[in-house]
């Protein structure tokens, strides 16, 4: 086949190119917010917000409100509620999750079980489809999403250091708790805007996979956001191609990607993989 | 050894009157009362579970005591946090973290940049001339969890530096280092005492804190003794800290050996204060 052919045709179609457009903007987005979620181990976090997304979808479809307006609603009270219970809980942090994550999905399933007659549009945030993404919403991820990266990159060193070492950040007079608030309700917007293109099940891995990639691959915080971005960046065609040509699920085509890239860093990274096991590293000595 | 050169301010560098704190139902620390002046050298020293971190964490603002009052640098605790460093204990940071050692440094800047600001000419400036100070130049593009404890305890000596503080609070700056670093980071704190800084730093070690300390706080749930460290490291004060469990070898008087593990819940009641006109 031509490859010119073979990059441009897909583009003839309207649904692919604004796919591919979100689906940049959302990997961009999730592997900036990534970098964050894996260094203070937030993974299950992310996972227990986008299930907790679902009842807010769910009330906003049953009263005709705006889908993304009921989903930001749920996801960033959920992410504000862990954040509090993880500062005053008295539950083992994870398992107070656990029952958030799992009580917010069931109480969306039960309101979803009552809906008569056709779904579809709730069902297709639940495995996502990027390739049926509208204008208006483009332009709804667009936004929500830049506000996201303005916020993240304009306060970069103070995130750096509140995540760090939140203590010594503390005392020097950092907001660390507000920072920490902030982080999680960023986290709740970014994951309303991802739901979307790859669904509920699977935003969890647009967030965690590309950050985990870089931290195997590189050793300082901004050289990890920039590299787990171009991965996603990378990733998003990629995956959204082997949808068009071999005519998969493109939510799970790009985190297929996303994964292989993983799993060829794991193997093959200077810093984990069997080419660090073949040359000797070399070690510091205690002075 | 001189007395402080300077004073910055005219007042105590941090004044406590009657400051109990707790973790929820459990008392960490009862009414504590105690000043130090600026330019004091201070070792703070306890069993484990004495309150010597959450002496640490009142006066950076981290933590709010249930009754009694804290003044760091003339205000209320975290109002002058600009000139207040921190130096977590080790188990508080996450070494895998992707930082390199100037990053690291960097960070003590932060607070005087503020928000939005990025760091200049000047703030990379006094991150070099830190580094050289505790001898991490040459490490400086390192991964901060690359370095041996001992590095890593020099890199965030540096970063307290760089922050240009009046106040030090080092939390077991001295712990699980060489006896190279030990004295390598002594001095540096000791030559910050004589400029007029203020250095509190708690310490298991009974030799550093006799050897190298000003002063001494002896810590158990409450305030047993404060002052001059050769006064206040005598051994029947150390017995009542440790509730006992303190051997003392026989010969030069600094051969102590502390059976931490074993010491007794009851505290001993009594409290003294020993004040020799500073040094």
């Amino acid at each position: 086949m031509d490859p010119i052919g073979f990059f441009l045709d897909p583009m003839a179609y309207g649904f692919m190119r604004l796919g591919l457009i979100a689906a940049l903007l959302v990997g961009i987005l999730c592997a900036v917010m990534g970098t964050f979620v894996v260094l203070k181990g937030l993974a299950f976090i992310g996972d227990a917000v986008s299930h907790a997304a679902f009842p807010g979808l769910v009330i906003a479809y049953i009263v005709g409100a705006p889908l993304y307006i009921g989903g930001a609603i749920a996801a960033v009270a959920t992410a504000l509620a862990i954040g509090v219970v993880a500062r005053r809980g008295r539950l083992r942090f994870d398992t107070a999750v656990g029952v958030l994550f799992a009580g917010t999905f069931a109480f969306g399933v039960m309101l979803f079980s009552t809906i008569k007659g056709y779904v579809t549009d709730l069902l297709g945030y639940l495995l996502g489809n990027v390739l049926g993404i509208g204008v208006g919403d483009l332009i709804q991820v667009a936004v929500l999403g830049g506000i996201v990266l303005v916020i993240v990159i304009a306060i970069r060193k103070e995130l750096l250091f509140a995540t760090f070492d939140p203590l010594g950040a503390a005392a020097s007079g950092l907001p660390v708790a507000g920072l920490e608030y902030l982080l999680l309700a960023l986290l709740g917007v970014t994951i309303v805007v991802s739901i979307q293109a790859v669904g509920i099940i699977m935003v969890v891995a647009m967030l965690v996979t590309p950050a985990a990639t870089a931290q195997l691959l590189v050793v300082r915080f901004g050289w990890m956001m920039l590299v787990a971005a171009g991965l996603a960046a990378i990733s998003a065609v990629a995956g959204l191609y082997l949808s068009f040509y071999l005519n998969l699920a493109s939510g799970a085509s790009i985190v297929l990607v996303e994964t292989l890239f993983f799993v060829l860093a794991l193997v093959l990274g200077p810093r984990t993989g069997l080419l660090s096991r073949l040359a000797p590293q070399p070690i510091v000595s205690a002075s | 050894m001189a007395g402080p050169a300077l004073t910055v301010t005219d007042g105590p560098s941090v004044a406590m009157v009657g400051v109990t704190a707790a973790y929820g139902r459990r008392t960490a620390l009862s009414d504590v009362s105690l000043t130090v002046a600026p330019g004091s050298l201070l070792a703070v020293i306890g069993p484990n579970g004495a309150g010597k971190s959450t002496f640490l964490k009142l006066i950076a603002g981290l933590m709010r005591p249930t009754s009694g009052q804290v003044a760091v640098l003339g205000g209320p605790p975290g109002s002058a946090a600009k000139s207040v460093a921190y130096l977590p204990q080790a188990e508080a940071v996450d070494w895998e973290f992707p930082v390199t050692v100037r990053e690291v440094v960097m960070m003590g800047r932060y607070a005087r940049l503020g928000f939005w600001h990025q760091p200049g000419r000047e703030d990379r400036e006094r991150v070099e001339a830190a580094l050289e100070t505790v001898g991490m130049a040459a490490a400086s593009a390192r991964q901060i969890g690359a370095l041996s404890g001992g590095q890593r305890r020099r890199v965030f000596l540096a970063r307290a530096i760089a922050a240009d503080p009046e106040l030090y609070l080092l939390d077991e700056p001295v712990t699980g280092v060489d006896a190279r670093t030990q004295e390598d980071l002594m001095d540096v704190l000791e030559a910050e005492a004589r400029s007029g800084k203020t250095v509190i730093a708690t310490t298991h070690d009974l030799i550093c804190a006799a050897q190298r300390f000003h002063q001494a706080a002896l810590l158990n749930g409450r305030l047993v003794a404060h002052g001059s460290a050769e006064l206040v490291l005598d051994r029947r004060l150390l017995a009542e800290t440790y509730g006992g469990h303190v051997l003392v070898l026989p010969g030069d008087g600094e051969g102590l050996i502390i059976d931490d593990a074993h010491h007794h819940d009851d505290a001993p009641h009594g409290e003294r204060h020993y004040h020799d006109g500073g040094r």
